[in-house]
Parts: structure tokens; sequence; C-alpha cells
């Protein structure tokens, strides 16, 4: 027993340092990178241009109709063969910011719909282009309608860098892997690797409901 | 149509049709400087599709919008973004729905169409804005958000912001009817204040006092065309049509 309390002690902080520069480090940087690319493609979904909005659409359903791990192996193994080698790291980003873009596109577009169209015609008639209007008056209040969501989305993909692990990406997951390898502690160890990814994301949820409140300052309760 | 000496704005030929309905069949109408126009009629009469083409915000499927010294834009061809900005350069609308910025405040409202898009200076425009806030008894709101105030003082800011434009036509769409009624008179007090001032206003508005004092000239629109135009005093109480007469009647008797 004394063993098992001191592995778990010993391996914490190994696996809170793999999460600090491996895991949140990627999520970071991809949901940045995901988002310009949601916005992109949410605008091309509403575009009246129907080849813009016929490559967004099958932009979305490719994304959402394909599983996170295929996407990750056609990057990173599949390139190669002809001849588009990328490394662990850059593979996943591009990876898991594709996919960002699928899925908070739709939740981007839906904000921007939600916006009465009484606030367009009050953005032209002040003498407004439609991308002034669009930058100063509807994405603001799009942000409010769209943060819920896109905080989960963040959440879901906090999670899923974890499978940048089966692509030697070290990770808080891939820490935890190799611990359990050498110790043969595989219920405690990743069990710590879990208790560990609940804790960023109590941090995360915990930020949600902050954001949420100072963009609802303007809205009547 | 080019507008005649003392007119501001000339309307011909006027067309739209939302798929097979046909809207607006062939409007014509003249607004001359300092005067009120006010556009009567019941719901779907086309009255505020007029009032939207002025401002660009509807494309009517025909018709000439011609400003004095101005813009003419001639609807039968397609349309350019330029001449769209140029008739909203022109006029400023007042929504029913006022359409306050809602994450922005009373005073942010205001100086947004000066700044962003007139480019004056933003101290300018922030003094100008404080000196329209304050005819309106709206100065101490000026930090505000929208969503704080009460109906009829969101609609006077919305009054401010299309005065802050500077605009040579003002356009009202039905601005009391979501109003509470001890709130209407509030907003048609600051209207008929412009109106003194010697602001070119077109307004629609089932606000049939406010038509009474203040208009110059009251258009009756029914089934999209203009039935019947004339003052005030000769409209609403010698109406030489049958349908002006009836649509009157159901608004000033509506229990007969």
């Amino acid at each position: 027993m004394d063993d098992r309390l001191q592995l778990l002690l010993d391996s914490f902080w190994p696996i809170v340092w793999g999460g600090i520069t491996g895991t949140i480090p990627l999520a970071l940087i991809s949901f940045a990178i995901g988002i310009v690319i949601a916005l992109v493609i949410a605008l091309m979904r509403l575009s009246k241009n129907r080849v813009l909005s016929g490559i967004a659409r099958v932009y979305i359903s490719i994304i959402r109709g394909t599983p996170l791990l295929v996407q990750l192996f056609v990057i990173f193994y599949g390139l190669p063969t002809i001849g588009w080698v990328i490394n662990p790291w850059p593979s996943a980003v591009i990876a898991f910011s594709l996919n960002v873009g699928g899925y908070a596109a739709e939740v981007i577009r839906a904000a921007i719909l939600s916006v009465p169209k009484g606030q367009w015609e009050a953005g032209y008639t002040i003498g407004m282009s439609s991308t002034q209007t669009l930058r100063r008056i509807i994405l603001p209040q799009a942000a409010r309608v769209a943060v819920p969501p896109l905080s989960n989305t963040f959440i879901s993909l906090v999670k899923d860098t974890s499978l940048a692990s089966v692509i030697l990406v070290t990770e808080l997951f891939r820490v935890a892997q190799n611990i359990a390898a050498f110790s043969s502690e595989f219920l405690i160890v990743y069990m710590e690797a879990g208790l560990v990814y609940w804790l960023i994301c109590l941090v995360l949820s915990s930020g949600q409901g902050r954001l949420e409140k100072r963009l609802d300052r303007y809205v009547a309760h | 149509m080019s507008p005649t000496d003392d007119a501001l704005l000339a309307v011909s030929g006027l067309r739209k049709s939302f798929g097979e309905n046909e809207v607006l069949h062939s409007i014509d109408l003249e607004v001359r400087r300092g005067e009120v126009v006010v556009l009567i009629g019941p719901s779907g009469s086309g009255k505020t599709t007029v009032l939207r083409s002025l401002n660009g915000l509807e494309t009517p499927d025909a018709g000439v919008v011609a400003f004095a010294h101005g813009p003419s834009v001639d609807f039968s061809q397609p349309v350019s973004k330029a001449e769209r900005d140029s008739l909203r350069n022109r006029s400023a609308m007042v929504f029913q729905q006022h359409n306050l910025f809602p994450h922005r405040t009373v005073l942010e409202n205001v100086i947004e169409g000066p700044v962003q898009v007139q480019r004056v200076r933003r101290a300018d425009a922030v003094s100008q804005a404080e000196a329209l806030l304050e005819r309106v008894g709206l100065a101490e709101k000026r930090d505000a958000y929208p969503h704080e105030l009460s109906g009829g003082q969101q609609q006077r800011v919305g009054i401010v912001r299309a005065l802050a434009l500077k605009p040579d036509l003002l356009l009202f769409d039905e601005p009391t009817s979501a109003l509470d009624p001890e709130l209407v008179g509030d907003v048609l007090g600051v209207m008929k204040g412009l109106a003194d001032e010697g602001w070119t206003m077109v307004v629609v508005t089932h606000e049939l006092s406010f038509a009474r004092q203040v208009a110059d000239e009251v258009l009756f629109m029914d089934g999209g065309v203009i039935v019947e135009r004339g003052a005030p005093a000769q409209l609403f109480t010698a109406p030489t049509h049958e349908r002006t007469r009836k649509f009157l009647d159901r608004i000033l008797r509506p229990l007969d």
C-alpha cells in the first residue's frame, strides 16, 4: 500500500507537468487557430455565394462525420506517404484546429443568426458597410450567445488532446502511459491522469462562468 | 423625374413585388425641404416598404428615388453598393423597435455613426451627442445601456442616433407603435419639436393626432397605391375617397 501511495505522489507532478507543457498549450493553440477557421467557415456558410457555402457545408460535414482519431492518423501517418512529413506536435495542432473549425463553425453561424435582423438594418442605416456592421455590431452580440457552447467545445478539446498520445506527442496522457507501463500500476496511474484532466476542466468551467457574466453585463435580467 | 426647385426628394414609379404579391404599384411622391409628410393606411398597405426604399433597406423592382443635388437611384437597373450608400448618406431611419445596439451605452450608440462612418473626431461627436441627449431630456442617461431605459427613452435615443448623422431627411417607421400608451406622448413631443425646427421628415404612423397637428401633407395608402393625399385639414375632415373615409372611421370610431 505504501508503495502505491508513494507512486501516486511521485507521479503526480510529472503528470501535471505533462498537462502544463503538453495538453494545455496544445489545446490553447489549436483552439485559437480553430476559432479563426470556424469564423471563416461560418461566414462562408452564411454567404449568398453558393460555391462558398457549398465548400463550407462539405467541410463541416467531413469534420463532423469522421473520427478525430482518423483525422489525426491521416495527417500524421497518411500524409508522409505522399511525401509530406509533419512532426507530431504540428500534426496534432493541425488536426485539432481543423476539428474545432468544423464544430465551432456551426456554433458561430447559429450565434450570428440569433442576432435580430434589425441590428443589421440599424448598422446599414447609420451608413456602415456589411463588414463594419458584422465586426462592430453583430459579432459582439453573437459572442455572448456563442460563449457557452464554445466553452464546451474547448473543454472537449482539452480532453481530446489525449489522442495526441497515439502520435507520440508528450502530453499529460502520454506521460501517464509511460509511468503506468513502467510501474504496471495501471488503475492508480490512469485514475490519477483522469483526476488531473478533471481538475483542469474544473478551472476552465469557473473561467467560463466568469466570462459569461462579463459578456452579460448589458443584458436585462 | 428630378426634384423641383424647393423639393428635397422626388420618388416616381416605385414598384415592388414579393413573389406574386405586388406590394407597391406605382408610387409617386415629393417631399419639400422642411416639410413633414405623414403616411397612413392599414397594415400591409405598403407604407413601410415605401419608407424603407428611401433608405435602401428595401430594393424596389422599379422606380426612381432622387434627392436634390444628390443621388438619383433608378431601381429598374441593378443598384450598386455605392448608390445604396449614397441614399443612406442623405437620410436616417428611426425604427419601430428602436434597434439600439444593446452592447453599447447610450452615448456609444449615438456617436457610432459619426465616428465610424463619417469620421468625425471623437471629442466633437461626443459633445454633439451630449447636446442632442440634453435636448431630449436624457443627458444623465449617457452611460446607461439601452435595456436600462424605458421604451420611450429608448426611442428618444433612437431619434438622437438618427439626428447625430445630420441627415437631410429623417425617416420614422411607426416610431410609437411598440410603446406603452403613456410613453407615446414623449416621443411624439420630440418629433413635433423637430418638425418645428424645420427638419424634413417622412413619418409612417397610426397616430392621427400627430398627423393632424404636425403634417404638411398626409398620404393615405391602401393596397400598394397612394389613394389620396392632401393637407391634414382637408384629408381628415373631407376625404374624397370611400376607402379613406372607411379607414379614418375605423381608427377614430373603432366601436361604431
